[in-house]
């Protein structure tokens, strides 16, 4: 299993921990889904920042997509859970920091094609200065879209319609620095 | 100044800590408090669209409360669900503004809400909380510094909302252009009291926590005026706090009652793990 961008302190991981051990947390942490996207894992949302081992304990720093986002708590326990199951004499911490935000270029290649295959449009790789962004549709591609609110279901997502297919859909919200 | 990077390297300077605290109250109980007056609206907002985008907003802004009231708990302030739901009205920093009923009755028995006032509101306080929140970037506190940063982002979907309602309702003539004047004047008389930083404003302004807060209110009207512009009008001059300083924990009986509603579950059972 590679990743696609490095996730601070696997080397360690690496070192400290066998090759085994560093393949069986990485498959763990590839199992941890979004709660309601269960088709992404927060590695592919881009939602790790950080490995550190020392000893025993795992400690795992996680970038939260939008501060109020009310899955932020499962995310925390079902990433504990996986890993402890794949390594059971690891002690897990998870961290949520905020020195870091969580912007839409975090989400790999591999977790856009996810998003899609569940409904969900990937953001624009960058926001262009107007605001104003263009999503294709996850269904049929077509660029023939409309913004219909701009706020979604969840704070992550708004909702647009395809005007080829004429489905609803959701796309996720960028969330870039510069804006 | 240089930058204080830890909880525990604020806490070895009291005067420091103490005009830290300060504006994260004052930061934290202004978010809470309208988050929850904007979740009242939920199931009566003019429009379905506006329902999902003003919860996915309170939410947001709920959100933003409970970093800065997890930025004082790291300062050994308490608990954070203490202090969210345990503090009583006159500990409040939040302004008056922000805790006034949305209309008359309640959510349950015939809600006369008032849409104008809270577009106005919602926008204005927006305004002045993202021109903090840049301020903010820049602070002495570096972990106020970073969580302004990540605030700040999502404001920006929060701004071109509220500018597109205020906007639309002011240039749509007839009784919702004067519904919306009237608001206009409602909110600015009491707008100072969201923009000072209160009785350690000094304090908070010489550890360079934030900007001064005259800064702040010039910035404020140079975002405003052109859109006040841009809907044929003219931005009033001058604001005030005609119903109290919140900063000082001067408060109305509006605050009394929702924080009355908002604790009702929580002190049924403090300890309950949601």
């Amino acid at each position: 299993m590679t990743l696609e961008k490095p996730i601070k302190g696997m080397m360690t991981l690496n070192k400290i921990g066998s090759d085994h051990q560093k393949e069986l947390v990485l498959k763990a942490l590839y199992e941890v889904k979004d709660p309601e996207i269960s088709s992404i894992s927060i590695v592919d949302l881009g939602m790790m920042e950080s490995i550190e081992v020392s000893g025993n304990t795992v400690k795992l720093e996680l970038v939260p997509t939008f501060l109020g986002c009310p899955a932020l708590d499962i995310i925390r326990q079902n990433t504990e859970k996986a890993i402890k199951a794949a390594v059971p004499s690891f002690e897990v911490q998870v961290e949520f920091i905020h020195y870091i935000p969580w912007t839409s270029d975090r989400i790999s290649e591999n977790g856009r094609e996810r998003l899609k295959e569940f409904g969900i449009a990937p953001p624009p790789r960058k926001l262009p200065e107007t605001g104003i962004w263009e999503v294709d549709c996850p269904f049929c591609g077509s660029p023939y879209t409309t913004l219909e609110n701009l706020f979604g279901p969840a704070a992550c997502r708004s909702i647009l319609y395809c005007k080829s297919c004429r489905n609803p859909f959701e796309a996720m919200k960028p969330l870039f620095t510069n804006i | 100044m240089t930058k204080i990077i830890s909880p525990d390297e604020a806490k070895q300077n009291s005067s420091f800590k103490s005009a830290l605290t300060e504006l994260l109250y004052q930061l934290a109980d202004d978010d809470f408090i309208l988050a929850y007056r904007g979740s009242e609206w939920l199931g009566l907002a003019p429009h379905i669209e506006e329902d999902v985008a003003f919860s996915s907003i309170n939410q947001d802004t709920m959100g933003h409360a409970a970093i800065f009231y997890q930025l004082l708990e790291e300062l050994g302030e308490g608990d954070m669900d203490v202090l969210a739901h345990s503090r009583p009205p006159k500990e409040r920093l939040n302004a008056v503004l922000l805790e006034m009923v949305n209309g008359t009755g309640t959510y349950l028995e015939n809600p006369k809400f008032d849409w104008a006032y809270t577009v106005v509101r919602h926008y204005f306080y927006t305004a002045a909380k993202k021109i903090k929140m840049d301020s903010l970037k820049n602070s002495t506190y570096q972990p106020l510094a970073d969580a302004a940063a990540r605030v700040s982002i999502e404001l920006f979907y929060h701004m071109m909302h509220w500018r597109t309602w205020f906007q639309q309702l002011m240039l749509a003539g007839g009784e919702a252009r004067t519904r919306m004047e009237k608001a206009i004047f409602q909110v600015m008389d009491e707008m100072e009291g969201v923009i000072t930083l209160g009785p350690k404003g000094q304090e908070i302004i010489k550890f360079a926590l934030i900007e001064h807060d005259k800064t702040l209110k010039d910035r404020w009207q140079a975002v405003l005026s052109p859109v006040f512009t841009s809907v044929n009008s003219i931005m009033p001059e001058s604001m005030g706090m005609k119903s109290g300083n919140g900063r000082n924990g001067e408060h109305t009986a509006d605050l009394e009652s929702a924080l009355a509603i908002m604790n009702e579950v929580y002190i049924l059972d403090p300890a309950a793990n949601w």
